[in-house]
């Protein structure tokens, strides 16, 4: 189907299933009970999700897949997102000639960044990519101001031209009359369901992004991306030229970041220089190695194990701490208030970096490393583990477990 | 005329003269050794066919076309293949994608954005390379990672690699190195059987003088970066100039 082996297509249909279930599977406690912080089911984060999952995946076709380590990658994201805002403020808030436009600039911008660092291999080509990337954030700030608004971000103002404005157009970010942040919800018992049209968007083209990434995984435009990875010399004396293959691939992760920038805008109309700024690539980073670099599900799973992180455990506080351990002898309680303010709340950026600690000195591969080796514990006794890549990753970690 | 034509080509490093005036002309359909002691400047030489090096002076005509200036990867694609001294294969990937991308540069050229094709539909392709493995008798190892073969095994991949695209001209650097005594046999046995099944014209660079005198047809004795003689084998063996130069040293 569309192309797929009969393998592929069940994978595809099983992340269209989980992506259509995400308000009900990330829902799991009811409303009101003690576990309910817990709960990831909301649209803001749901949207998220969705968003950077897009923005890891295409990242993950360049790093992933050719080796190439970008650190500017934000500087698309922060281009998209202008972009976006930009048809909100000359057309109208329909989303769709935004996006469009999105994609177009970062991809013109990842062709002029990518010629020019793509001369480079390595250290220098993650520098030169930082470079720019910074170069970008700083210019938004100060000359590029009549573009971008300063420090105040761009946004929508009463006197805008907004040239396709109707009558009675919606006056938030909607498609074609679908108002972005209208939710539906469901109250099953005590359980609360929401269904956000913005997260079924988000979630359709985040699926349609996946789609073109696996097709690009099993082509040989992807073989050829991997070999970049493992020997550039032999590729040469192959008969192949690596610096328009990695180009290309450099301007598509472009592309997929500046949608991903898009839709941040499409979902709320707003775009600030801060999402240019280097913490933002440091983070795609972080999210493509956490989920397993060069792996299809890895960087979304990344994606979203970061954002649940930043949201969740950030949410945590004293209130709910004591509601959890109230019941214990009043010392032991201090005590255990005491070491988890180092892990929630503020402080979550520890809990996330001991994670990817973890992830990256026990399972190389991240966690979809750690999902394939439960499986085949569960397979062992079954037939033997097959396929090639499972082969390969048990030849590079023969770890306790086989 | 030779498919490949070596005029009057010089290069310098600094102070010392790697190649002086070295003239060379290899047959269509031959297997030509070009051997000297260490530091004759073979490598050199080998490195000024195939675009890592340009020489400071003469011409490399390859199929009536001048190969100075141009990058490796455009000198493959006029039909030269190079096999290096120590296997360079794509080491993350399975054996046969190692053999698929050859055929694929061969097919498609230097450069296609093919990113909407699927590997596993390309049939002909598939073929080719599985037939190439078969000649090398590594089919049943196909999906295992070029990393965990046998060094044997690399280097038998990176032979097949070459000349799966058919090359008119396939440059091997020590093919030998470092192998065994059986284990050379068996890529002197599989190189000649190449050779005579697919007709690719070879030049070999080679230390090992049992595999220059089992596999050449025409032989070039280099010294001090200038060509000795060129000879037949038979004629080589018992020349005078050559006892001297090598087989006087190596013996």
């Amino acid at each position: 189907m569309l192309g797929l082996s009969k393998k592929d297509t069940t994978f595809l249909l099983i992340v269209i299933f989980l992506t259509m279930a995400t308000p009900i599977l990330l829902q799991p406690f009811p409303e009101g009970s003690a576990m309910a912080t817990f709960n990831a089911g909301y649209p803001d984060l749901m949207q998220r999700f969705a968003i950077f999952g897009i923005f890891a995946i295409g990242f993950n076709i360049l790093f992933g897949l050719t080796g190439y380590l970008s650190f500017g990658h934000a500087a698309f994201l922060g281009v998209g997102s202008y972009s976006v805002v930009w048809m909100y403020k000359l057309l109208d808030y329909n989303v769709l000639p935004g996006l469009v436009l999105a994609i177009i600039t970062s991809g013109i911008f990842a062709l002029a960044i990518g010629y020019i660092s793509l001369r480079r291999t390595g250290i220098y080509f993650s520098i030169l990519t930082l470079a720019f990337a910074q170069m970008s954030f700083n210019l938004a700030y100060s000359v590029l101001t009549p573009l971008t608004n300063g420090e105040t971000g761009l946004q929508v103002y009463t006197d805008d031209p907004q040239i396709l404005m109707g009558e009675n157009a919606p006056n938030v970010p909607h498609l074609f009359g679908l108002v972005m942040r209208d939710s539906y919800q469901l109250d099953l018992g005590g359980w609360l369901f929401t269904f956000n049209i913005g997260y079924y968007f988000c979630a359709v083209i985040a699926i349609l992004a996946f789609y073109l990434s696996l097709r690009i995984f099993r082509s040989p435009f992807g073989m050829m991306l991997r070999a970049i990875k493992t020997n550039q010399t032999r590729l040469n004396y192959t008969g192949l030229n690596a610096r328009p293959y990695t180009l290309a691939a450099f301007v598509i992760s472009g592309m997929y970041a500046g949608l991903a920038g898009g839709l941040l805008a499409a979902m709320d109309p707003l775009a600030g220089a801060e999402r240019m700024q280097w913490t933002a690539s440091g983070e795609v980073i972080l999210m493509t190695i956490l989920g397993g670099a060069g792996t299809l599900m890895g960087p979304v799973l990344g994606a979203g194990f970061i954002k649940y992180f930043e949201n969740i455990f950030s949410k945590i506080n004293d209130t709910m701490l004591h509601g959890w351990f109230g019941w214990m002898p009043d010392g032991i309680e201090d005590a255990i208030l005491f070491v988890s303010h180092f892990f929630v709340g503020k402080s979550w950026h520890l809990t996330l970096g001991l994670m990817f600690m973890l992830v990256v000195i026990f399972l190389p591969g991240g966690l979809v490393e750690g999902a394939q080796r439960i499986g085949r514990l569960f397979r062992r006794r079954g037939r033997k583990a097959g396929g090639p890549e499972a082969e390969a990753a048990r030849q590079r970690n023969p770890g306790p477990a086989e | 005329m030779g498919i490949l034509e070596v005029k009057d080509v010089n290069k310098r490093f600094g102070g010392l003269q790697a190649l002086g005036d070295v003239n060379l002309s290899v047959a269509e359909g031959s297997v030509h050794a070009i051997i000297g002691p260490n530091g004759a400047g073979k490598s050199t030489l080998l490195n000024c066919l195939v675009g890592k090096l340009i020489p400071d002076t003469g011409s490399v005509m390859f199929a009536g076309q001048s190969v100075l200036g141009r990058k490796p990867h455009e000198i493959n694609q006029l039909g030269i293949s190079r096999v290096f001294q120590t296997p360079e294969i794509f080491a993350d990937l399975t054996v046969m994608e190692n053999v698929l991308i050859p055929c694929f540069a061969k097919r498609d050229g230097a450069f296609r954005l093919h990113a909407f094709e699927t590997v596993a539909n390309e049939t002909e392709i598939g073929e080719q390379a599985e037939a190439m493995l078969a000649d090398v008798n590594m089919l049943e190892k196909r999906d295992m990672v070029a990393a965990s073969l046998s060094r044997g095994d690399k280097r038998r991949l990176e032979m097949a690699m070459s000349m799966v695209q058919q090359p008119k001209l396939l440059l091997l650097d020590e093919p030998t190195a470092g192998m065994a005594r059986a284990d050379t046999n068996n890529t002197i046995d599989l190189l000649r059987q190449i050779h005579n099944k697919r007709d690719i014209t070879m030049c070999i660079i080679e230390h090992d003088m049992h595999v220059v005198f089992s596999l050449a047809q025409r032989i070039t004795v280099l010294a001090q970066g200038t060509p000795l003689v060129e000879d037949t084998p038979e004629n080589i063996k018992g020349h005078p100039k050559v006892r001297e130069a090598y087989l006087g040293e190596a013996h």
